[in-house]
């Protein structure tokens, strides 16, 4: 990682403006989206979102001729793009030809792209944004941190003191002054500029009409007072029909500000009157700039399905801890990450990719339905490709890559690591790893792994059995989950068999971008979990489950591997998660807990893939209510606790601020338990918890499905 | 859908009242005018943009209100205290105001004066946005103006802030026999 990067990083998180701003508005904009789509069925919604935005492009470069086509059968000029420069060109020629002096702009991201500000006024062209985000930024010499609220890292105190310089003339940090001040300094530019520029939200091919949505009526006097409109349009905006416009302004205002429809929306088709009686100059920018690449490769082309609404920023969890200037580029966030592989280069987003937990919150509120952390993921793939991954995570996975080698390294750390445990705990570690017990305790490696301990449990003979797929967190460092899921389920009439021939998920190197480690151990997975006497491969880890149930077919379809794709399937045809499999068997009458029991109160963790992947947040909490415990809800329930497999190893600094957020939710709820149901989660908070020395007990649900049925059994 | 219309549109802070005929709402119309203080004194003008009602008596009517003019010009329209505009159609899901604005005083009016008075056929209530694109084409219509409540924005600490650059009020007044655009 690039130590300018880590730097910037650092710079964002120890701005408290920054993530005190944007750590209320992400914690406000959960609340107010959910009650603006009140009534509003969002997947079906989304579905005709992806669904329309996937035929446009598929033919784009059709689109953008129908488009100016019908554009300019209305009067308009429309001018088709490849690149930046021709842009900025066409753009430059036409201002040049009409002796454009001024311009007023509404906010246009196409026009941060490719950089038009410093091209117009290198040619002597005076350009003031209108949009009261993008003025600021524009006063401060900055770019945007937001797609939508461009100015959102900045305080009130800090614009006026840009304001006073503009205005020269000393205000106060009263945000209605400050907003009228705006207004009337900016209102006589509207008047006299020779040229309005704006971009556009969606660019409708069967009439050539362009869409723009604003609060701030900005770009209704961009369009109707200056003499020349040039809209600049990236190909993406466009939709084949004029119906398509329905569902993407009902979504686009909804998801950026929670809003049910913006204040203004301006549906432009061909050249309108100006105020002397002549027609309107009009002219249509349609950008390429690789989108077109873009959209025919198999992988990539769903991200232009993006509306650009920045919801995938807004309940991003490292995004509200460092601001989009960390991403150094004009697009931020999630979707920006991806764009900027592409509008810039693949390496821009080497350092930026990191940031990414894969914790999977965008996904469930992108209205385009694209899963960006997948194709992160596809960023990561390539970039360990094309450079290689770096020197000590080479290292690692080497050994990863070899069971034994692996297996006998983790035993041999139970024996290393004690000089700096404490009871469970490694508390401090020397030199170079100190900063991996930043805020946080590491779980001791067990002196026994779960592998070796199994071979001692004496299970009753069982016609139905189950594989029991540990994960390294359970065989190394948490052997006690694994026996208590043995006694569970042989409780419910289920023998468990443990192959000692199953090694790493996968998942660490997966998430690393190294398939092909992970590719190995899928295969040696399979081939160790494949038995016909079980009838469930089970695991207590929703990152391993995750791996076995989806991720080795992707790994394998990735990497062009068709020969393990039958097994991978027939593998996770059997795969299933703890709370999912134990609450069928309690359906089922197989396994039944004492009534009447009161276990005291508990709080529920969701870790993110057992909700996002696996979508089964609620079987955990109906075991634990029937097995007697009161579950509280905590405020950010499903917001990842930064743990994020090496995640917390790479970004320590991103990780140990969202593990206290995580921590302080739970204590707040005042109950004595928190519950979760992912090995890699009790880790990060019962360290979190320990390193804070706090009485909050940290358990995996089946360590309290146990404790429950213990009772049971006693009785 | 009306009452549903209402409800939408002043959360987002418009203002909205309903009248069953033209003579009503014009009688409210130039009695708030007054009160608002509109005036021929320069800068408290109320700008008219040029609709069907606007005939016969009403127009004479409002020809007497001291401050009231016709003649749109952009001019007239930075000047001008007040907007006048009749629109087509309202949509209830979002409290949506929309207007065929391809003749510019309809946009000179309702976007430079500090305050927007929209007079709209309660006829030209429709549920929502699917309903009112199947109804136009935007090659008859060049510019489509959708209006929710005054102008708006955030951009300052997330503070919501009414009136930008667009209007600070919004006033819409529902007329049950204005006429509706087919």
């Amino acid at each position: 990682m690039d130590t300018s990067f880590k730097t910037s990083i650092q710079d964002a998180l120890h701005n408290a403006n920054l993530t005190g701003a944007l750590g209320k508005f992400s914690e406000a904009y959960k609340v107010n989206r959910a009650r603006a789509y009140e009534g509003i069925d969002f997947e079906a919604l989304r579905g005709t979102i992806a669904e329309r935005k996937s035929a446009a492009a598929t033919h784009l470069r059709e689109l953008a001729g129908r488009f100016a086509q019908n554009a300019e059968a209305r009067g308009a000029k429309v001018f088709l793009a490849t690149s930046p420069e021709q842009a900025r060109a066409y753009i430059l020629d036409v201002a040049r030809r009409s002796g454009v002096k001024t311009v007023v702009k509404s906010k246009s991201m196409a026009s941060e792209e490719i950089h038009l500000n410093a091209a117009l006024e290198a040619d002597g062209v005076t350009v003031s944004e209108t949009d009261l985000g993008e003025w600021i930024i524009q006063l401060a010499g900055q770019r945007p941190s937001h797609m939508v609220m461009p100015a959102i890292h900045m305080t009130k105190e800090e614009v006026s003191d840009l304001f006073s310089k503009a205005v020269e003339e000393r205000l106060s940090a009263d945000i209605p002054r400050l907003v009228s001040v705006a207004r009337d300094t900016l209102r006589p530019r509207f008047l006299e500029a020779d040229m309005g520029i704006s971009g556009a939200n969606i660019a409708v091919a069967e009439t050539g009409s362009i869409v723009l949505v604003t609060n701030e009526g900005n770009a209704r006097l961009v369009t109707t007072l200056p003499k020349i409109h040039v809209a600049l349009v990236g190909i993406e905006k466009l939709v084949e029909e004029f119906k398509d416009v329905a569902p993407i302004l009902q979504a686009l205002p909804k998801s950026a500000t929670a809003q049910a429809l913006t204040s203004y929306v301006s549906v432009i088709t061909g050249p309108v009157p100006n105020t002397d009686g002549t027609q309107k100059e009009l002219h249509i920018v349609l950008m390429d700039n690789r989108r077109s690449e873009m959209a025919a490769d198999p992988q990539f082309k769903q991200a232009l399905q993006c509306i650009r609404c920045a919801s995938c920023l807004n309940v991003c969890p490292i995004f509200r801890l460092v601001g989009g200037h960390v991403f150094g580029k004009v697009y931020t966030g999630g979707i920006g990450t991806i764009l900027t592989a592409w509008f810039d280069a693949l390496k821009a987003s080497e350092d930026i990719q990191g940031l990414c937990i894969q914790c999977g919150a965008c996904k469930e509120v992108c209205p385009g339905k694209i899963d960006i952390p997948e194709l992160i993921m596809e960023l990561r793939r390539r970039l360990v490709k094309e450079e290689g991954l770096p020197f000590m995570q080479k290292a690692i996975f080497a050994v990863v890559n070899r069971r034994r080698l692996f297996h006998s390294m983790l035993r041999a750390a139970s024996v290393a690591d004690k000089p700096f445990a404490s009871g469970r705990f490694i508390r401090h570690l020397p030199m170079f790893l100190a900063g991996l017990t930043d805020g946080r305790s590491l779980p001791a490696i067990a002196t026994v792994p779960f592998r070796d301990r199994f071979k001692r449990i004496v299970q009753p003979q069982l016609k139905e059995k189950a594989a029991f797929f540990a994960g390294c967190l359970i065989d190394f460092a948490y052997p006690e989950m694994g026996e208590a899921l043995v006694r569970i389920l042989n409780k419910a009439g289920i023998e468990v068999v443990f192959p000692d021939a199953q090694t790493c998920c996968g998942a660490p190197a997966r998430y690393s971008g190294a398939y092909e480690v992970a590719a190995q151990n899928a295969i040696d997975n399979i081939k160790a979990l494949s038995l016909d006497e079980v009838t469930y491969v089970i695991s207590a880890c929703p990152t391993c489950t995750a791996a076995l149930a989806k991720e080795f077919q992707a790994t394998f379809e990735s990497l062009g591997m068709t020969e393990w794709i039958a097994q991978a399937r027939a593998l996770a045809a059997k795969t299933v998660d703890f709370a999912t499999l134990v609450a069928k068997l309690v359906d089922e009458g197989r396994l039944s807990f004492e009534a009447g029991q009161a276990l005291g109160s508990v709080t529920y963790h969701d870790s993110c893939h057992l909700k996002r992947t696996l979508h089964a947040e609620q079987a955990p909490r109906s075991l634990l209510r029937r097995a007697g415990y009161e579950v509280r809800e905590m405020f950010e329930c499903d917001t990842c606790c930064g743990m994020g497999g090496s995640y917390s190893l790479k970004l320590p600094e991103i990780a140990a601020p969202m593990l206290q957020r995580k921590l302080q939710n739970i204590t707040r709820t005042g109950a004595a338990t928190v519950a979760m149901d992912c090995p890699g989660c009790v880790m990060q908070i019962r360290g979190g918890f320990d390193q804070a020395d706090a009485p909050v007990r940290v358990r995996h649900t089946l360590e309290l499905l146990d404790d429950a049925l213990g009772s049971n059994s006693r009785s | 859908m009306f009452e549903r219309f209402k409800s939408k549109a002043e959360e987002a802070r418009a203002e909205i009242f309903r009248f069953p005929d033209t003579p009503a709402a014009v009688e409210f119309l130039t009695a708030w005018l007054r009160q608002e203080g509109a005036s021929a004194t320069p800068g408290s003008a109320a700008l008219f943009a040029e609709a069907p009602y606007l005939t016969g008596p009403v127009r004479e009517c409002l020809t007497r209100i001291p401050g009231v003019r016709f003649d749109v010009s952009r001019e007239q329209a930075a000047q001008a205290a007040f907007g006048v505009s009749q629109m087509d159609w309202a949509l209830a899901d979002t409290g949506t105001l929309v207007q065929d604005a391809t003749a510019v005083a309809q946009r000179l009016v309702s976007t430079l004066p500090p305050v927007h008075i929209a007079l709209v056929p309660t006829a030209g209530l429709l549920p929502d946005l699917p309903a009112l694109l199947s109804r136009v084409d935007p090659r008859q219509s060049g510019y489509l103006a959708f209006i929710t409540g005054p102008s708006r924005t955030a951009d300052i600490e997330r503070v919501l802030t009414i009136g930008v650059h667009g209007p600070k009020r919004l006033i819409a007044l529902f007329v049950d026999d204005l006429k509706a655009r087919a």
